[in-house]
């Protein structure tokens, strides 16, 4: 099995912050099957368009995945509104995921907010070795810190006003890992102008980068071209596809 | 267990439906998640005689109970459609309409004169893009361009050739007569309603090309609408879309003239929607005691 669509039972429901749900869906064989970086398309009762929510968990013994989600209009709100016992319509697991390099010593996770979701299985991946730098607006934003540190990773908190960790974004602290050197990759997702200040820094010291990138989607899975992004390949331009070529790209193949 | 078979210009379909062009690739992504010979037919992605890049996004924008698209015909060209997607369509057991588009009717032409050599059962072609030879304007808008692309395409090709109509126009019962004298085997309408959005934070349309095509269940009164009129209009077959989402609808559209239904932006919703739609016509013609789909087409009773 590649990808599935079925409806599956919410075994638990959590709100984790201000306009933020945490769902673990029952659904073993879509949990067999996911890595990370991949994504879930929700259907939101009542609109054409499905959600494309970034995968958050995989537990291949429990048979289940977790998805956390930020309410930004009508359709996520929708989805909001389900509750344990209910079921959820998904289509997953899609899309190209991180490559995982098993012979990493270091790597660095980068989430800018509702960004931070997709390092969670990374984290549990690479456990300590990895360093996990999240930045939110502010303290009351901040999701995921615990779940990282269990994960045996290194946390780094930021926030654009100081209320908590760090006063400043995430290509702060992340410079300065950078510059001492060791890394063996980084993986971010989040705001376009962070991923960009990643990848420059990522340039500039030679380290591998991967980054998850989001775009109006339609079908999910590479039929309707409607995801498009620029990329260079092979040094000639073309088009790729969130859904299906990404959501994760190499760093360098992105045209800003 | 009714008959849902249907016959459209001489070509043989198990059921009536048929995944609209451009919603569904070139099967590939689909056949993950049901048989393709399920279908009654396939229309293919709008495919142009060079390939095209498409615009830039965002392509897509979500509309009350629809969706706007811009993608700009992005498709490999024609060569790579016949080299590489049509050999494996034509192993699936349903009918292939290959949806053709060009910036010319000459470009229209080459496609389809391409396509005469490949076993490809029908030509759906489209005329709602602009024809860079009159100023940009739809060929689909003015009767005139409309006859001239399908009379070059005509002359291109023997196989059955399906003119696809924009709604875009004051009268699409005149656009359905000019491509019908022509030699149009058959009509399908309607392509999407051009419509934009505006995000009020930024002022910048939501769709990095200002404009797009509206598709969904906001469309499908109009469709009924055109379809019925145009099946009333013309004497060759009509496929009916747009905003297709239930097998109800799929029977409405037929009842209103249509031969056959195409299913667009159901499928984004629910890609399982042509199967679904296949299996409650049936179940809706079983609870009527209809013994075929074919009974109910143009069976409307105007007031």
């Amino acid at each position: 099995m590649k990808y599935t669509q079925g409806k599956y039972f919410i075994v638990r429901k959590q709100a984790i912050a201000r306009e933020i749900y945490s769902f673990v869906i029952a659904c073993p064989e879509i949990a067999e099957a996911a890595v990370p970086g991949q994504f879930v398309h929700i259907r939101a009762d009542g609109f054409t368009l499905r959600r494309p929510i970034s995968i958050c968990g995989i537990d291949r013994e429990k048979g289940t995945l977790r998805i956390v989600f930020e309410v930004r209009g009508d359709g996520t709100a929708q989805i909001a509104r389900l509750n344990e016992g209910d079921t959820i319509d998904i289509l997953a697991p899609l899309g190209h995921g991180f490559t995982l390099l098993p012979d990493a010593e270091r790597v660095v996770l980068i989430g800018g907010g509702i960004g931070t979701p997709p390092m969670l299985p990374l984290a549990k991946y690479y456990g300590s070795k990895a360093v996990a730098v999240s930045g939110f607006r502010n303290a009351s934003a901040a999701i995921l810190q615990d779940d990282l540190r269990d994960t045996g990773a290194e946390t780094i908190l930021c926030t654009d006003d100081g209320s908590a960790g760090i006063h400043g974004f995430v290509t702060q602290p992340f410079s300065e890992l950078a510059a001492n050197g060791g890394i063996d990759a980084v993986y971010a997702c989040g705001p376009m102008p962070m991923l960009r200040g990643v990848a420059d820094i990522c340039r500039k010291s030679g380290i591998f980068c991967e980054i998850s990138l989001e775009e109006r989607m339609a079908c999910g899975i590479g039929a309707c071209l409607g995801c498009a992004c620029r990329i260079s390949e092979n040094g000639s331009e073309r088009y790729a596809h969130v859904c299906k070529d990404g959501p994760v790209f190499r760093a360098e193949e992105v045209l800003w | 267990m009714a008959d849902l078979s249907v016959n459209v210009c001489g070509v043989d379909f198990k059921n009536p439906v048929i995944p609209a062009s451009g919603v569904f690739g070139y099967g590939r992504e689909y056949e993950e998640l049901f048989p393709l010979s399920t279908l009654g037919g396939i229309a293919t992605k709008g495919t142009t005689l060079h390939l095209r890049t498409g615009n830039l996004s965002p392509r897509i924008a979500e509309t009350p109970g629809g969706m706007l698209n811009s993608v700009g015909l992005q498709n490999p060209g024609i060569d790579h459609f016949i080299e590489t997607e049509l050999p494996y369509l034509l192993t699936k057991d349903v009918v292939i309409l290959a949806n053709i588009a060009g910036s010319t009717p000459e470009e229209c032409a080459q496609a389809a004169e391409k396509l005469e050599a490949t076993d490809v059962h029908m030509i759906e072609l489209n005329i709602s893009c602009p024809n860079v030879k009159q100023g940009g304007a739809a060929f689909g808008t003015d009767c005139a361009m409309a006859a001239e692309v399908t009379r070059l395409v005509r002359r291109a090709t023997t196989k059955p050739l399906i003119v696809k109509l924009s709604p875009n126009v004051t009268s699409i019962t005149d656009i359905a007569k000019s491509v019908e004298a022509a030699g149009a085997d058959a009509v399908s309408l309607i392509n999407t309603l051009l419509g934009m959005r505006i995000d009020v934070n930024t002022r910048r349309p939501v769709l990095r090309n200002n404009v797009g095509g509206l598709s969904g269940p906001a469309v499908f009164p109009v469709a009924v609408r055109m379809v019925w009129q145009v099946a009333n209009a013309v004497n060759i077959p009509v496929i009916g879309m747009g905003g297709v989402s239930t097998g109800r609808d799929a029977i409405e559209l037929m009842m209103a003239g249509a031969s056959a239904v195409q299913v667009g932006a159901a499928i984004f919703t629910d890609p399982l929607a042509p199967v679904k739609i296949i299996n409650e016509m049936n179940e809706f013609l079983d609870s009527k005691g209809i013994s075929s789909v074919r009974d109910i087409i143009g069976t409307v009773q105007p007031w």
